[in-house]
């Protein structure tokens, strides 16, 4: 349980989508203008995470691992599928996004008003397939362990999302050099931000 | 021969060099391009894996434009990506090993590297195979640029060597005090290299210029 809280916090804080692997910066760039619209983006990415992670890892673990086989039959001990798992990867996140997509509209006709637009774009955000290629890439010992991974690093991708958002909408009252202005300035601010974030990183959990 | 490099083709070519880059002006493609970027060796090799998967990706999907129907094409683009990024992933590991581990899983995020989608969309879905080849090299090279120009500065800076060479320590700069700038390595200061890129870029070309 405690180990769960952990990876909690660290993938929020500590191992940031954003500010330390700067996954999901083609999104956070473009849609960050407005804080409403990061919200809802941001919102979809917590959710998209949280599904996607856990059912790669099950896919992971019981079907692609060296050994992974073994429970359909001793036969298939030795088959090593490690080499399918982009493919893999990739086909469950864009199915998945596409049933969520059905499912929301179906059941929560006012939650797809607001996040309708961005489910599809989040098919090619590299922070959910990061996420699934990291969880792979740290082999997390339980599927709870995955989860608590995955929501993490969608919170800490929402709180950087929203951060910016609410900088950027207020740096439109400042004097920015112009060849700065707009992308320029939104990176800059990115690294400064960052730069803070790292304080976390001497915290031992 | 000369109808294959004509005028119109070559700008596809020179084109995402500067006026449209993919990084500092398209914004597509930022991800790898700051993470890969601690070292100049990683940032060439991504370089080469994105050129090699982006033009292959465009020849194919432009060969098959006609016959992918429309509602389902960005699956069929992610299949296609997936497999030519499997096969890079696969040399990678095979001939540079160690690079692959630098890489970590940047090599598999290429599949969603926006560039990739991005070309494939605006481009290679309307044109010919030859120009989409053209254009997915292009591309390609002007992402390369910039990630050789920020990884050149921050390994020069970071580290004090160029290319794994040690140009600080045989210029003998440390003996008079000089000292490497660690915060370099750390990933923020990519952000502030690409910004400061942006500025650059942008004070000599004007139309890049944005209201806000």
């Amino acid at each position: 349980m405690e180990q769960i809280f952990n990876i909690f916090v660290k993938s929020i804080f500590i191992n940031n989508m954003i500010f330390a692997y700067f996954l999901g910066m083609c999104s956070y760039l473009a849609v960050s203008k407005t804080v409403k619209t990061s919200f809802g983006l941001g919102i979809a990415v917590i959710f998209v995470l949280g599904i996607t992670v856990p059912v790669n890892y099950l896919i992971e673990n019981y079907l692609l691992k060296e050994g992974a086989l073994a429970w359909l039959s001793p036969a298939l001990a030795d088959v090593d599928l490690e080499f399918l798992s982009f493919i893999m990867f990739i086909a469950v996140i864009a199915s998945m996004v596409q049933l969520l997509e059905m499912i929301v509209e179906k059941f929560a006709p006012a939650l797809y008003a607001s996040l309708g637009i961005f489910l599809p774009l989040i098919a090619v955000n590299c922070a959910i397939l990061g996420g699934a290629l990291f969880m792979q890439e740290r082999e997390y010992a339980s599927i709870a362990e995955a989860t608590s991974f995955a929501i993490g690093s969608g919170i800490g991708w929402f709180l950087a999302i929203i951060g910016i958002a609410a900088i950027r909408e207020k740096i439109r009252y400042s004097n920015v050099p112009a060849p700065l202005r707009g992308l320029g300035i939104t990176f800059i601010i990115t690294g400064l931000m960052g730069i803070a974030f790292m304080s976390f990183m001497g915290i031992k959990l | 021969m000369s109808e294959l490099f004509s005028s119109k083709n070559l700008k596809l070519l020179t084109n995402p060099l500067n006026d449209n880059n993919p990084i500092t002006v398209q914004v597509l493609g930022i991800c790898s391009a700051l993470a890969v970027t601690v070292k100049l060796e990683p940032a060439v090799v991504m370089t080469f894996s994105v050129m090699a998967v982006l033009a292959a990706a465009n020849v194919v999907i432009a060969a098959l434009r006609n016959t992918i129907p429309n509602r389902i094409r960005i699956i069929v683009q992610l299949v296609i990506i997936a497999a030519l990024v499997i096969l890079v992933d696969q040399i990678l590991k095979a001939f540079l090993y160690d690079v692959s581990k630098q890489l970590s899983v940047f090599v598999g995020l290429i599949i969603t590297n926006c560039i990739l989608m991005g070309r494939l969309e605006a481009f290679a879905m309307g044109n010919k195979p030859w120009p989409a080849f053209l254009d997915g090299i292009g591309n390609a090279a002007g992402y390369g640029i910039i990630l050789v120009i920020i990884a050149f500065f921050r390994e020069l800076l970071g580290s004090g060597t160029i290319w794994y060479y040690p140009i600080v320590e045989k210029l003998g700069l440390y003996k008079i005090g000089y000292e490497n700038n660690g915060l370099m390595i750390l990933p923020p200061m990519a952000l502030i290299v690409v910004g400061i890129i942006i500025w650059v870029q942008r004070s000599k070309n004007k139309i890049l210029l944005e209201s806000n």
